[in-house]
């Protein structure tokens, strides 16, 4: 039986990071979607923080994953707030309608 | 091994979240993907982050994802046109990015002894515990920043999402507190009559 490294982790953050990159390339137009597949590319690093701290037996990469927990907690709810109002002004959440600044 | 399984699960679900039709389905998928890796991590021994993971994702951000995405009125067809247009550049990029990382991690470190299994902590082992022990001495002062944050998107969530609609019943108190006698009283002065 195989033992599980941390190498396992490191190739397992790589793949999911990896998916959201093609998830982004692939909704670039719903908002939404964008916002879900940047969470998951914060869970790909917080993986690679994990692993890394495990094999130091470092608790600083655990630390920075609590802030980086926060601050994508924040980032979730400004971004769900600055959707809502721009789906109240222009009634999609487009992003190739979005270009208001050009005109 | 319990490994695989949670990974393998893990994979699907992501694929599940950029390739679901459906936002709803897709915030749902991403749910299933935050409780597998909440898993991982309790596996690797980082107990109080997959507890925070979960509390803090599961129980907040996808809810307030869910919400949005059930009160906005999308269509799906439309933002969904484009799909395929973009699917190979999508596959292209991630299949580079996954073999590069591999190849790296997995093909180059095999002879290094530090990316082997990690000792395994004693039975009486806290990481609640010692996590708190740096939290609050080493690193006071980030963790001050990261509440100061977080009072920063209530207060800039609330005041994006607040309007004024015309018409609304609503109290002004200081409207209230400001109102003199002569706004509310008149005296009037009837006239009796005498001739009875």
């Amino acid at each position: 039986m195989m033992m599980i490294t941390t190498a396992h982790y490191l190739v397992l953050a790589a793949i999911l990071f990896s998916l959201s990159v093609a998830g982004i390339f692939l909704n670039r137009k719903n908002v939404i979607l964008l916002l879900m597949c940047i969470e998951l590319m914060l869970l790909a690093v917080n993986f690679n923080f994990i692993a890394f701290s495990r094999m130091l037996n470092d608790t600083l990469g655990q630390v920075f994953v609590f802030f980086i927990l926060t601050v994508a907690a924040a980032e979730a709810a400004i971004g769900l707030a600055i959707l809502v109002v721009l789906f109240r002004n222009t009634q999609s959440i487009n992003v190739e309608e979005l270009d208001r600044l050009k005109r | 091994m319990l490994f695989y399984a949670f990974a393998a699960i893990l994979v699907v679900a992501a694929l599940g979240v950029i390739t679901a039709r459906n936002p709803v389905h897709a915030a749902l998928f991403l749910v299933l993907a935050f409780v597998q890796s909440a898993v991982l991590w309790l596996m690797i021994d980082a107990e109080f982050l997959a507890i925070a993971l979960v509390l803090v994702y599961v129980g907040a951000v996808m809810v307030l994802f869910l919400f949005v995405v059930m009160m906005l009125d999308i269509n799906v067809e439309e933002l969904r046109k484009g799909f395929t247009k973009y699917l190979p550049l999508g596959v292209a990029v991630a299949l580079i990015v996954v073999l590069e990382i591999g190849h790296v991690i997995w093909f180059r470190s095999q002879g290094l002894a530090f990316l082997s299994t990690p000792t395994p902590h004693p039975a009486n082992y806290s990481n609640t515990k010692e996590l708190g022990a740096v939290l609050y001495t080493q690193h006071v002062y980030a963790f001050e920043i990261a509440s100061v944050i977080l009072l920063l998107a209530i207060v800039a969530a609330i005041t994006l999402t607040m309007r004024h609609r015309a018409g609304l019943k609503a109290q002004d108190v200081a409207k209230q507190v400001a109102v003199r006698r002569e706004d509310r009283v008149r005296i009037v002065k009837v006239e009796t009559s005498t001739d009875r």
